[in-house]
């Protein structure tokens, strides 16, 4: 028995003996810097999404520059146009082809292991325009081994309808915790909590409900909280081999219950090309106030696809080649020209296609080609 | 006493996690976590964008470092 204890007493006290110190490490201004900015680099990327009747795509740029070691900034462009005519549009509206541009900037100070960075994206198309900004925090700890991230956004988002004097707004305002954590040098871990809270118009003008087969405008809830818990591990296993494993949860106050897995490996071949391939499951669980078709009125009343209950399968692979290499003493560094495929099945099972009244569901496909020029 | 041996509990749980995040990662083992094949976003405009798809059709929303900047899905 006493040496039992005695035992137990030899490992608290060694734990004791390197925990504290690392507990003690916590605290402001007892360690060295360590953290670093994110890479130099220009991706400009053009991007075309096909399927459910819908087709979207357009050039997307990217750009961070770093100054001293201490500060990076970073600007983005990014258009989405739309055509053609989703199951929603083609039962209640006629085709429409509109476009959606995004710009965005954003800045990181970084001192000794902490870094603070806010930017600010500005959204704009015909019937939407959306504000937001965002600011956040990062420190790392135990010799940069764990680093722990606080995050809020706040969007204001104006909400029209075209050809009318339509206009209602919309505030989202998102808190997030994150954790990314070295488990072993070739084991990572990143870890994240985020909260969504949005109120005002919440539901899109254009969109019916049905009831007993009629068409009525949709009725939503003002508000809107939603929790995300998210897990992504990656594990490396030789230099030329990667595999990763992803998951999240959501839940939110309409009931909408959501999860999602994704694996994923990646491969490098022996001239420096880089394969990726990845699968995504995701399972939702229907709005509390969705129906297919109700009985009767309601409150709270959707049709929305997005809030009915369905599977999402993706399948997607990319190839990433070396085009040019440069040593450090050149302005560029290296040049690489990447591109990727995704295949996405949705099923739904509470949604009928109204033009032949079976459950709806859809095949899309994603391509990506983008250009990245590391300096 | 049971305070005296919760705080006691709650220490050995701390330090055992702390030691667990403490115990030193030295540079040269670094070499793995550089390699870009073990950046969680390797590309972020190219997670961005995939990102975006999947947001603007499913319910669920966060949890994947990006969001704001409207819908292009009315």
């Amino acid at each position: 028995m006493q040496l039992i204890a005695s035992g137990f007493w030899r490992r608290l006290r060694d734990r004791l003996a390197i925990g504290v110190p690392a507990l003690l490490a916590l605290l402001p201004g007892q360690r060295a810097a360590a953290a670093v900015l994110p890479e130099e680099r220009a991706d400009t990327l053009y991007h075309l999404y096909d399927g459910g009747g819908q087709t979207v795509q357009g050039p997307a740029l990217l750009v961070r520059k770093n100054f001293a070691e201490r500060v990076s900034v970073t600007g983005g462009y990014y258009v989405d146009r739309i055509s053609g005519a989703s199951i929603d549009v083609v039962t209640n509206a006629s085709k429409y082809t509109e476009e959606r541009t995004e710009y965005s900037a954003g800045a990181e100070l970084l001192h000794r292991d902490t870094s603070l960075s806010i930017s600010y994206t500005d959204s704009d198309e015909n019937d939407y325009q959306a504000q937001t900004l965002r600011i956040g925090v990062s420190q790392d700890l135990f010799q940069s081994r764990t680093t722990v991230a606080l995050g809020y956004s706040s969007g204001r988002d104006d909400v029209g309808r075209v050809h009318t004097p339509f206009s209602e707004k919309a505030n989202r305002d998102v808190y997030s915790l994150s954790l990314t954590q070295v488990i072993n040098p070739t084991f990572l871990g990143n870890f994240a909590y985020e909260i969504t809270a949005d109120d005002g118009y919440l539901q899109n003008p254009y969109r019916s409900a049905r009831v007993q087969g009629g068409t009525v405008p949709e009725i939503y809830p003002g508000t809107r909280t939603g929790h995300a818990l998210s897990a992504r591990l990656v594990k490396s296993w030789s230099e030329s081999w990667s595999t990763r494993l992803e998951g999240r949860y959501y839940h939110d106050t309409w009931e909408v219950d959501a999860f999602n897995i994704g694996i994923g490996a990646t491969h490098r071949l022996p001239r420096g090309w880089i394969v990726d391939a990845s699968y995504r499951f995701y399972v939702q669980g229907a709005a509390s106030f969705y129906s297919d078709d109700f009985d009767q009125p309601m409150n709270f009343m959707a049709r929305d696809k997005e809030l009915a209950s369905f599977t999402g399968h993706t399948l997607g692979a990319k190839l990433t080649l070396p085009l040019a290499r440069w040593d450090s003493g050149h302005v560029i560094n290296g040049i690489d020209l990447s591109t990727a495929g995704y295949f996405m099945r949705l099923q739904y099972r509470d949604f009928t296609d109204v033009r032949d009244g079976d459950d709806y569901s859809f095949n899309a496909v994603i391509a990506q080609a983008f250009l990245t020029i590391r300096y | 006493m049971k305070i005296v041996v919760s705080s006691l509990l709650l220490a050995v749980l701390l330090s055992g996690c702390a030691e667990f995040a403490y115990k030193p990662v030295m540079p040269y083992e670094r070499e793995r976590l550089a390699d870009p094949l073990m950046s969680l976003s390797r590309d972020p405009v190219s997670d961005t964008h995939l990102q975006h798809v999947q947001e603007t059709r499913e319910g669920a929303r966060g949890g994947a470092g990006t969001g704001g900047g409207g819908c292009g899905c009315n």
